[in-house]
């Protein structure tokens, strides 16, 4: 109960829940009116953010080799780095997932979606002093689609084949239409930079929040409040400390004596543990990312789609949840996309564990003998556990898997996208039509699960530059069922990002996006001291 | 005390066995250089005779040359075993979102596409120099990096071994004293209870009750540039804890068998009946003879504080040469892989010599090996 009356009282503090609402709740809590007149009222005062303070956070992900350039960023910590100093052309909302204006302050597509015409903010200062002008976007966008480029955004910037500047506009011409195309230039790699970072890519200047002081990669990174910020509403404290922590119990234990303020990756297995702490706040924010088994849909036994059906209902979904994600997730349908998308498609029905269907199909496909899965802990944490389980589950459906554990070290080069069956992770895209491009296009060269469909890849296209909402929304729902039940995809389950604070972290925000509130943590929290 | 048998002091450590076995060695000193010019080996003759005057500076001067020898094998092994790794730097530090396109353009940055032997000769030859280049993957210079993580590394390692080496050695020499009594007992039990348990454990312990449950220590052992020195001392607090506690045992029970067994040689024996103090016996007579094998595990301690503390690194985040040279292998960066490689070979090979060296100041015997 207690939990719930938290939850009801952070609603409160994000301004998502109003007074009556409130009471109403409370009230079926039986919680006394006069105590939830008081609870609202506190809640409500603590929605203003205060100013000041020192935030630490201690976060996985960083090494030795982490690179200064934003191009080159890959990892967690690189990610937070990245979103301090720097900033995109637009930014996605934190709960619709609709792009929203930052650099770019509006923008404009032809009728066709395939010309982009963005009005770039005035009056915004890079940390050096310089200000932002149409041209530093320019070059940066140029640096990151170069062909040349080391640049993770490379991909994702394939399809622009013109950029230039219009007077103070920016123009950006497609190889064909894209409706997405906002939602693309959030890319955390695409940080606006002083003349594109052709002279000093490493420099760490931007327009953020914050200045970076230091920087020792593998360590630490200290930031220093941006004074001449653009914007009011973020950058609440005075000093930002990263300290890398890439062992799960060092953050554990940074968190629970008071060293940090916020740590990433809290391991399920160890949640209930933690939340006995007085002082800590478990942060579960439901993601796109899921773990997934892969199998290629033209590499035998598996271009057999009755094999392929046989093995995605001999998958116990909600035991996966439960044991693998200590209940931090959701079940997953069998494609890649969950109601955190816009235009997620409705009312296609659950997949669920069926031992004597998967038997039906098994049979019918006339495979005999048993299937060999690979896997390995860096495809997902836990990812060993859960092909045993896996194993379990399908054996009660007759079917026999074999389970191949392979190193950590080259398991993304040697196995994942080059065997024809293992476990494997994906990060949520912006949005649906990445997604599909990424995975799942003919051509694309992360097609993990061989899935060669003409019309698959005929209707992704038609659907990327339709501009009319309710047509894209049905062209998106027939491309998932497509997936969910010929494509090679089990996907059992999508994870929720499970970080902790302290309880004087506030203001939190959970974002869809992507994990640690989208990466903007330290810009949107604020310490209550 | 009781009388030992009449072997007579016979040298049980390992440094003069090594030695010993060395000067057997056919392509070894002869025992006469005299012989050596008579017989018409006058190539020879200057070396031999500088091994005869001068041993000490010889055994010095052989075991540089021969430690450049070792370092050139070591960094064709490491060299190789990267090259022997599944997957290049330009595939592994991309991971999973290594797009062919930006696959192919690291490999042409760097090279890649060059052939093994070339990549190696060409790293070399900057090695050689004092260049160690650049880091592949962050690409700052390697030589600058390395001087940071090594400066920290050899902090830690300075105050681990300056609490444990004098503890080590005085409990040795308590426990000789109360043998087989309770306090030699209980040094025991402790000492060997804290190696047998796993270094990672240890850590998590000390941070449990000192960090989280008491509040008392500071957590993590984050040090960087800008810090001072109390601070960093504080910070370094729990993790030096633990490595004395790992190498504690190691050390005490080396020190106390060391001890034990010259004390119960014919020639202590003698110095007794003589009627010598007990503190003369052990500072004239026993102690040297019980240097060698104590100066040698201390030596064989002392690199392992060195190079061998990931696992107490990452718990405490701490940021060493360990760390840094494991990130480096995960992403293949050949350059600092390389060259940490090189300089934790170097710790060894010199701490090893000067474990000899000091082995031998010690021990006169061991100056002119028969």
């Amino acid at each position: 109960m207690s939990d719930y009356k938290d939850y009801l009282t952070r609603q409160v503090m994000l301004g998502k829940m109003n007074r009556r609402e409130f009471l109403g709740r409370a009230a079926a809590l039986g919680i006394a009116a006069s105590t939830a007149n008081t609870l609202f009222a506190t809640s409500a005062a603590a929605q203003e953010p205060k100013r000041g303070g020192h935030l630490k956070l201690g976060l996985e992900g960083a090494a030795a080799t982490d690179s200064r350039d934003p191009a080159k960023a890959l990892s967690q910590f690189l990610f937070v780095v990245g979103r301090n100093w720097g900033d995109t052309l637009v930014e996605s909302h934190p709960t619709t997932g609709a792009p929203v204006p930052a650099l770019a302050e509006s923008w404009e597509p032809s009728a066709d979606a395939s010309t982009w015409t963005f009005a770039i903010r005035k009056g915004v200062k890079f940390h050096d002093g310089k200000e932002l002008t149409v041209d530093d976007v320019v070059k940066t966008l140029q640096r990151h689609t170069d062909e040349k480029s080391e640049s993770g955004a490379l991909g994702v910037m394939k399809s622009i084949k013109e950029i230039k500047a219009d007077g103070d506009k920016l123009v950006l011409v497609l190889t064909e239409g894209n409706a997405d195309l906002p939602l693309l230039l959030s890319d955390y790699h695409l940080i606006i930079q002083p003349n594109g970072g052709l002279d000093n890519p490493d420099a760490m200047i931007g327009t953020g929040p914050y200045k970076v002081m230091s920087f020792e990669p593998g360590v630490r990174a200290t930031f220093e409040k941006n004074a001449d910020d653009w914007r009011t509403d973020r950058g609440y404290v005075d000093s930002v400390e990263l300290i890398a922590m890439n062992d799960a119990t060092a953050r554990i234990a940074a968190l629970s004596s008071g060293q940090v303020h916020f740590i990433n990756r809290v391991d399920p297995k160890t949640v209930s543990l933690l939340k006995r702490a007085p002082t800590v706040e478990i942060l579960n924010t439901s993601g796109r990312g899921h773990y997934v088994f892969i199998m290629h849909c033209n590499t035998a036994p598996f271009d057999n789609n009755d094999l392929r059906m046989a093995l995605k209902l001999a998958m116990d979904r909600e035991t996966m949840v439960q044991r693998i994600l200590g209940g931090y997730g959701k079940i997953g349908n069998d494609f890649p996309i969950n109601e955190t998308y816009a235009l997620f498609p409705e009312g296609i029905e659950q997949r669920t564990y069926d031992p004597d269907k998967a038997a039906f199909h098994y049979k019918k496909s006339g495979h005999s003998g048993s299937v060999l899965l690979r896997t390995s802990d860096v495809a997902f944490p836990g990812a060993v556990d859960a092909a045993v389980l896996y194993q379990a589950s399908a054996k009660k459906a007759g079917i026999d898997i074999e389970v191949k554990r392979e190193p950590g070290d080259g398991y993304w080069t040697n196995v994942w996208n080059a065997q024809p069956f293992c476990t494997s992770y994906w990060g949520g895209r912006p949005t649906q039509d990445q997604m599909y491009s990424t995975a799942y296009l003919s051509t694309a060269d992360w097609n993990d699960t061989r899935f060669l469909r003409p019309d698959f890849d005929k209707l992704l296209l038609e659907a990327r530059s339709e501009l009319d909402e309710a047509k894209r929304k049905e062209m998106y729902r027939t491309m998932a069922m497509m997936v969910r039940d010929e494509g090679g995809l089990i996907l059992p389950m999508f994870n929720d990002f499970v970080n902790a604070a302290s309880k004087q972290v506030k203001g939190y925000v959970h974002d869809i996006g992507n994990d640690m509130s989208n990466g903007y943590v330290a810009t949107r929290v604020w310490l209550d001291a | 005390m009781a009388s030992g048998p009449m072997a007579g002091p016979v040298p049980t450590d390992e440094t003069a066995r090594e030695i010993d076995a060395r000067s057997t060695d056919p392509s070894g000193v002869p025992a006469n250089p005299t012989a050596a010019v008579a017989t018409g080996e006058i190539g020879g003759t200057f070396w031999r005779l500088f091994v005869f005057r001068r041993p000490l500076a010889a055994l010095i001067l052989k075991r540089l040359g021969l430690s450049v020898g070792l370092l050139f094998a070591v960094s064709l092994m490491i060299s190789g075993g990267i090259e022997a790794l599944p997957g290049d730097f330009a595939t592994t530090y991309l991971g999973q979102s290594a797009t062919p396109q930006a696959v192919e353009n690291i490999r042409r940055d760097l090279g890649l596409d060059r052939p093994w032997s070339e990549r190696y000769l060409s790293w070399l030859g900057g090695a050689v120099t004092g260049d160690f280049g650049t880091s592949w993957a962050s690409k700052q210079s390697v030589s600058e990096q390395i001087g940071k993580r090594l400066g920290n590394s050899l902090f830690l390692a300075f105050f681990a071994a300056l609490v444990s080496v004098p503890l080590a050695v005085g409990l040795g020499m308590v426990a000789v004293q109360f043998r087989n009594r309770m306090p030699d007992k209980i040094i025991n039990v402790i000492s060997l209870a804290a190696i047998s348990l796993p270094e990672f454990f240890v850590g998590y312990l000390l941070i449990m009750v000192f960090a989280v449950e008491w509040g008392v220590a500071t957590f993590p052992a984050t040090v960087y540039d800008s810090m001072a020195l109390a601070d960093r001392l504080s910070a370094i607090a729990l993790p030096v804890a633990t490595l004395v506690l790992v190498v504690l045992a190691h050390m005490m029970r080396m020190t106390r068998a060391a001890i034990l067994n010259v004390m119960s040689s014919a020639y202590v024996e003698t110095a007794e009946l003589k009627g010598l103090s007990t503190f003369r016996i052990i500072a004239r007579h026993a102690a040297p003879n019980a240097v060698a094998p104590v100066i040698n595990v201390i030596a064989l301690n002392l690199a392992y504080l060195v190079v061998g503390v990931v696992v107490v690194e990452v718990v405490f985040v701490y940021p060493g040469m360990g760390q840094y040279m494991v990130d480096a292998v995960t992403v293949r960066d050949m350059p600092v892989v390389q060259a940490c490689g090189l300089i934790f070979a170097a710790f060894y090979i010199f701490l090893n010599m000067a474990a000899d060296i000091l082995a031998i100041l010690a021990n006169p015997r061991l100056r002119h090996p028969r």
